[in-house]
């Protein structure tokens, strides 16, 4: 005799399947239903792992609004002429066909947390038992005197990547011989803390092959930033006099620019650039002030369950949370979304929950084969996610490990991305 | 003065080095065992690469780092390229079971079971391996812990629930299709391996700082949990 789960609530014995998740069956409606804004490394991994593992009896629903989604990880690799663009965007076809998603390409624009509904800007009202906010960052307003996203097509932000990213490519393949690139880095805490860095070797991986005498100008309000040494080591070794890093204690902190002019001030010392990269500082995405689980910039959650810590109905996720000791990074938020939707569907459906599990790596490209890493693995505690061990690449590594790292982060590319779209 | 208590001192790391072989195990005894290795590796005066690579100054040697062309597999060139060293413990674990420490070698080798015959042999090819930085406090001489796993933890049956749970943190890096570009994949990985392996990681004898960290907070019963998943899945 074959019972399967939909049989068995039809039998008298549902009412301890009805104890386990009392809240969904009493609503009166069939099956659970979940909401997922944002499709990026946690949104749609936690969408699809709904799917898989919710055997039918959840409805999710993912809201997204791109069609074609670039990531942010690897972005910089396309900057540097390692990847083309279109092996960075990823379409929610397999979401849809394999696994029931309902894939919405729509903004969502307001949040009821009484009603338990969201508004997407197309009119839709859509109601859920659980919502999973996975909306990344936005940008703090003035964050950068006189840059403001208006301003974005004159010096790209290039930090949710796609169009912007193809721009500021563009913006530095155009440069004239000897000219100036700057990047303006932000202050901590930001989306991918290694990026910045990253993208300083890329773009001057592209430089010393389109335009070797041209120069990297770095004004940074931190005096330290994630794997230094490394990134530093990397720059003395292969470009040698381009790149030119000022910490706060050289003004690095003390910029503004002007877009339409295309210079940038630094400490009051105005530079002529040909091209700008503006990083400004960063907050949750909007939709997290919209649901009303915003503390300052950003999120907080209950570590073991992705729980904000204002509606327990909504769980967040990845670089828009405040959790404690995780990077913001896509590992990161894949790790989380996995947690999160283990604890959604215990609460829906009544499944065994296991403790919370999270890591994170963060890869960087610093030159052609010259791979570093950085990585540690979680536990929830009740006040945070914290740290429980860790390691970093090491200077003066030899050129066989390099290789082995950076090859790795191409099979992490590989997986990650299976793991979040199919 | 100065040249006669050099002399001596050169004399007692010379001494010391024997003494270390000798410590390890029977040299003479594991020159017989030899015998199954010669089949396909050379070692002593002029010996060269064959089936398998040449096996002299192996102590301290990076894995797969022996030039002269030799086509090493790709796993255990992907293990020197991780920071595997032949050292004591890692040839012990290596001897004893090839596959738990590098999985596609092409070392066609069962292992040998006996902790003293390893010792044997070991303390054989130690002497092969005579350097400078081989004396008797150095690290590749260092005396290993014994790192068989008891049977009580092979024995563990383990949860799949909770390992198709744990194995959600496997597939953000081992892809689920198989491809093994850059990481290796774990797809149909017979149990008992999978155990020996994780353990080996958790032990920090395999090399990789990730693996080493992910394994390094997993539990008996969560290896253990991971393995039953792993043996349900293609």
């Amino acid at each position: 005799m074959t019972l399967n789960r939909r049989a068995f609530i039809g039998t008298g014995a549902a009412a301890a399947v009805a104890l386990s998740a009392p809240m969904v069956r009493a609503a009166g409606h069939g099956k659970a239903r979940v909401v997922v804004i944002g499709g990026g490394a946690g949104g749609a991994t936690a969408a699809r792992y709904l799917a898989k593992d919710g055997a039918g009896e959840i409805d999710v629903t993912l809201v997204e609004p791109t069609r074609q989604y670039y990531t942010c990880f690897f972005s910089n690799l396309y900057i540097g002429g390692f990847r083309d663009i279109s092996s960075i965007g990823h379409s929610y076809g397999t979401l849809a066909t394999d696994y029931g998603v309902n894939v919405v390409h729509d903004w969502a624009v307001g949040v009821d947390n009484t009603a338990k509904t969201v508004t997407l800007a197309g009119g839709a009202v859509l109601p859920y038992d659980r919502l999973i906010l996975s909306p990344g960052i936005d940008f703090v307003e003035d964050a950068v005197p006189g840059w403001s996203v208006a301003a974005q097509n004159k010096m790209p932000h290039a930090y949710k990547a796609g169009s912007q990213t193809e721009l500021l490519k563009a913006q530095i393949e155009a440069m004239p011989e000897g000219g100036l690139f700057a990047m303006v880095a932000p202050p901590n805490p930001f989306r991918c803390p290694p990026g910045p860095y990253e993208r300083v070797s890329m773009v001057a991986h592209l430089l010393s092959e389109i335009n070797p005498t041209a120069k990297i100008l770095v004004a940074d309000p931190k005096p330290k930033f994630s794997k230094m040494a490394l990134f530093q080591e990397g720059w003395q070794k292969h470009y040698s006099g381009m790149v030119d890093w000022l910490g706060p204690d050289f003004g690095g902190g003390n910029v503004t620019v002007n877009p339409d002019e295309m210079t940038v001030s630094i400490d009051g010392v105005v530079e002529k650039v040909d091209a700008c990269n503006v990083i400004p500082a960063q907050k949750a995405g909007r939709i997290c002030e919209m649901a009303g689980v915003m503390e300052g910039n950003w999120a907080p959650v209950v570590p073991h369950t992705m729980q904000s810590r204002m509606d327990e109905n909504i769980h967040i996720l990845g670089d828009a949370t405040n959790q404690g000791d995780m990077p913001k990074s896509g590992y990161s938020a894949n790790s989380q979304a996995k947690v999160a939707a283990m604890a959604v569907r215990g609460a829906l459906l009544g499944s065994r929950v296991f403790p919370a599990k999270f890591s994170n790596t963060c890869w960087s490209l610093i030159d052609t084969d010259d791979g570093v890493k950085v990585g540690a693995s979680y536990q929830a505690t009740d006040e945070k996610i914290a740290k429980v061990d860790g390691f970093i690449s090491q200077t003066g590594e030899d050129s066989a490990l390099r290789k082995a790292t950076y090859n790795e982060s191409l099979g992490w590319y590989a997986g990650i991305t299976e793991d979040m779209f199919g | 003065m100065k040249i006669t208590s050099l002399t001596a001192a050169l004399a007692a790391v010379l001494v010391g080095s024997a003494a270390v072989a000798d410590e390890i195990g029977d040299a003479e005894r594991g020159a017989e065992i030899y015998d199954y290795c010669a089949a396909c590796h050379e070692v002593g005066r002029g010996a060269e690469n064959g089936i398998g690579p040449h096996l002299n100054g192996l102590f301290g040697r990076r894995a797969a780092s022996v030039g002269d062309g030799y086509a090493y597999s790709d796993s255990l060139r992907r293990a020197g390229a991780d920071g595997l060293e032949w050292h004591l413990r890692t040839l012990d674990a290596y001897i004893e079971n090839p596959k738990a420490l590098v999985s596609g070698t092409r070392m066609n080798f069962d292992g040998l079971e006996d902790a003293q015959e390893r010792a044997d042999l070991l303390a054989y090819l130690r002497r092969f391996s005579d350097n400078p930085r081989d004396i008797p406090e150095a690290d590749p001489t260092a005396r290993a812990p014994e790192v068989d796993l008891p049977p009580e933890i092979l024995a563990i049956v383990g949860d799949p629930a909770y390992g198709e749970y744990l194995s959600s943190e496997c597939s953000t890096c081992h892809q689920r299709d198989g491809n093994d570009d850059g990481i290796p994949s774990i797809n149909n990985w017979p149990s008992e391996d999978f155990v020996v392996a994780m353990h080996a990681y958790k032990q920090k004898l395999r090399p990789h700082p990730v693996m080493q960290m992910m394994a390094g907070r997993l539990s008996d019963e969560e290896i253990a949990a991971l393995a039953a998943y792993f043996k349900t899945i293609d």
